[in-house]
């Protein structure tokens, strides 16, 4: 059974088709990379996975669930990573995490935090409020947020969006350690050379289409390109 | 364009926005509307009022008053016997009429031996409104020109050298009758202030929460938009009634201590002012709250109408983008609570026209405002039938709220019904 099975999905907004019928599989333990421009309809996609939008048409599974008749289920075993998500403010760091682990299992709600805790790597600031943070410690504590409850799913929307250089390397790496550990990784990006070094498979998505599909180094060859930027520009053009 | 008018171009767009302007325009229907019923309750007002003569004296005084009454009032009822009190005030209480005035056979008597002649008002009250005195107060106004004329003739006649006695020749005694209570003793413009002052605590108090937890609720929407913890909080495991109760509940208690704060230096305020040293006591003429049910039933009716107020605010707040356009949505809630409380200020429920009352019925906020007065005259099906609307008021709109939230229109700001799916679906 694929982690994710996606079928023929389309998502409208009014007139505007932002998804139309895209296809693809996920295997468990996989880091899968959705790629393309702004407006390629990679958000619209990871939200209509992580149950936040309704779909159009077509059929989305996760871990065998159907995420129309099964959202509440889907739920309990994804975590969603948004593009410039925010904190609540006024909680501290800490206070956060366990807000966010209070929704989940009570016996680990403590493993979780500590958990939480280490991945966002914030020292003592982890005491601090969410207000006083630099926007690099927020997108830590995000993601140690979303990581810490050990999802089926990690859903990453631009998971290292805005952060320096040291910063996104550090979240490059957690993510390929939960992988390692058994969890699925969904991640969109646009930023085409972190792919290349983070997902096992990738999906080139352009227009709401999705244009590609394969592992990097295979597309690379098929396409006789150096790297996955130059893919999607052959792919594209083509 | 210049640069000031560039800016002045970007502003306009961004804060006329239908979500806006919509609530806005419809309060301004519905405060029209109102408008023109109080310029026909003005209008009402303004003829001669309806009176019952009873003249038991028959003399030179007595019917000097009664035609100074003939002439500025519509008198229904004449009668020279007090035992026709009663057919009289049937008759005054059928045909909208104001007072029956009982001038008794001793007047002229007592006014030539130098005692004040009286004069028995039986005010007929229909509602405890500002409004529902206007034409008591006609009344009152021409028993003074009786007095004034008694007065002139006397000083004419050279008749006494007792001050006091002839600029008060005569004496008036009152008994108002208000729905179904007779209250001995006290003039409808007594009755309406004391009912006034009690009651006014009840429209501020509801004014307040909604103002104080409403805000809450729309700009807590508003900052989990513009913070995006929302999409956060939409892919947790927690269902949506949980996320739309949590935010009502923590707002009402919220909005409860604060409105606890507020009045306790708005009483202080108030006893400062010495409005509640009136001096007569409304437990004497059973115009007071008696009863632990009667309380308990007005703290219902306010508890169910700040969960139904809260849900309208909640709902509000889902077209809230950020805080500044929070800001301006608590507006429309705020005037919608400030129609019943002018009508609860100004007039009385019972005495609305019918589409004023159902307007009013269907306000939620007006059942708290009205309970108090209600219970008081033992009205018990209308606070009873109140709390039942505003409850499912509330079920219905959380249920609303609770739908938006599994739609689209919470992440996008936008909702498209897709009838063919619905259909399938159905199918």
């Amino acid at each position: 059974m694929a982690a994710i099975e996606v079928k023929e999905l389309v998502k409208d907004y009014g007139k505007i088709r932002a998804v139309k019928k895209i296809s693809f599989n996920i295997e468990k333990g996989e880091i899968f990379g959705l790629i393309g421009p702004n407006g390629a309809g990679k958000t619209t996609t990871l939200q209509i996975i992580s149950t936040l939008l309704t779909l159009t048409s077509g059929a989305v599974y996760v871990m065998g669930l159907d995420l129309e008749k099964k959202p509440d289920m889907i739920r309990r075993i994804i975590s969603y990573l948004p593009e410039d998500a925010g904190a609540y403010k006024n909680l501290s760091g800490r206070a956060y995490l366990e807000f966010i682990a209070n929704f989940f299992d009570p016996k680990k709600k403590k493993e979780f935090v500590r958990k939480g805790v280490e991945i966002a790597d914030l020292g003592e600031r982890i005491e601090d409020k969410v207000d006083t943070y630099s926007k690099g410690m927020k997108r830590r504590l995000l993601v140690g947020r979303a990581l810490m409850i050990d999802p089926k799913l990690a859903i990453l929307d631009e998971p290292t969006s805005g952060l320096d250089v040291n910063n996104a390397q550090e979240i490059r790496n957690i993510i390929k350690n939960i992988a390692k550990k058994g969890t699925t990784v969904l991640l969109s990006s646009h930023n085409m050379l972190e792919v290349e070094y983070l997902c096992d498979r990738i999906a080139l998505i352009d227009q709401g289409v999705i244009v590609e599909t394969g592992k990097p180094s295979d597309l690379m060859k098929k396409y006789n390109a150096s790297n996955v930027e130059e893919v999607f520009t052959k792919v594209v053009k083509d | 364009m210049s640069a000031l008018g560039n800016i002045i171009k970007k502003e306009m767009k961004e804060l006329l926005t239908p979500a806006t302007i919509l609530p806005i325009v419809i309060i301004a229907l519905i405060y029209g509307t109102m408008g023109g019923g109080i310029q026909d309750i003005q209008e009402q007002a303004k003829q001669p009022p309806i009176i019952g003569i009873i003249n038991e004296d028959n003399s030179t005084f007595s019917m000097n008053a009664v035609n100074i009454l003939n002439q500025s009032a519509e008198v229904i009822f004449n009668s020279s016997s007090i035992s026709d009190k009663q057919a009289g005030l049937e008759e005054l209480k059928q045909e909208n009429g104001v007072a029956l005035i009982v001038i008794p056979n001793n007047f002229t008597e007592h006014i030539l031996n130098k005692l004040p002649g009286q004069i028995e008002v039986y005010w007929i009250m229909k509602g405890a409104g500002v409004m529902d005195t206007i034409s008591s107060g006609m009344v009152d106004y021409l028993i003074t020109n009786i007095n004034t004329n008694l007065s002139t003739e006397l000083i004419q006649e050279n008749n006494s050298t007792n001050a006091t006695f002839i600029l008060s020749p005569t004496q008036k005694v009152e008994t108002t009758y208000l729905k179904d209570k007779e209250i001995p003793g006290l003039s409808p413009s007594v009755i309406m202030s004391m009912l006034a002052s009690q009651s006014i605590m009840t429209p501020i108090i509801m004014m307040m929460i909604i103002i104080m937890a409403g805000g809450i609720v729309i700009t807590s929407m508003a900052l989990e938009k513009e913070n995006k913890t929302l999409e956060t909080l939409l892919t947790l495991p927690v269902k949506r009634t949980s996320i739309v109760a949590g935010k009502i509940i923590a707002a009402a208690t919220i909005g409860l201590i604060l409105a606890i704060i507020y009045m306790i230096g708005m009483n202080n305020y108030f006893q400062g002012l010495g409005v509640s040293q009136i001096g007569i006591n409304l437990a004497d003429y059973g115009l007071v709250l008696s009863s632990p049910q009667e309380f308990l039933l007005v703290g219902i009716s306010l508890f169910v109408t700040l969960i139904a107020g809260l849900a309208l605010c909640m709902l509000l707040g889902t077209f809230a983008k950020n805080y500044k356009s929070a800001q301006t949505l608590i507006f429309p809630i705020v005037a919608l609570a400030m129609i019943p409380m002018f009508i609860t200020m100004f007039t009385d429920f019972d005495t609305l026209p019918i589409a004023f009352k159902i307007i009013t019925f269907a306000i939620p906020f007006s059942h708290p405002m009205m309970a108090t007065r209600a219970l008081i005259f033992g009205d018990y099906f209308m606070v009873i039938a109140g709390i039942i609307y505003v409850s499912i008021f509330a079920i219905v709109t959380i249920a609303i709220v609770v739908w938006v939230f599994k739609t689209d229109r919470i992440i996008t700001g936008t909702t498209k019904f897709n009838l063919n799916k619905i259909f399938k679906k159905r199918k």
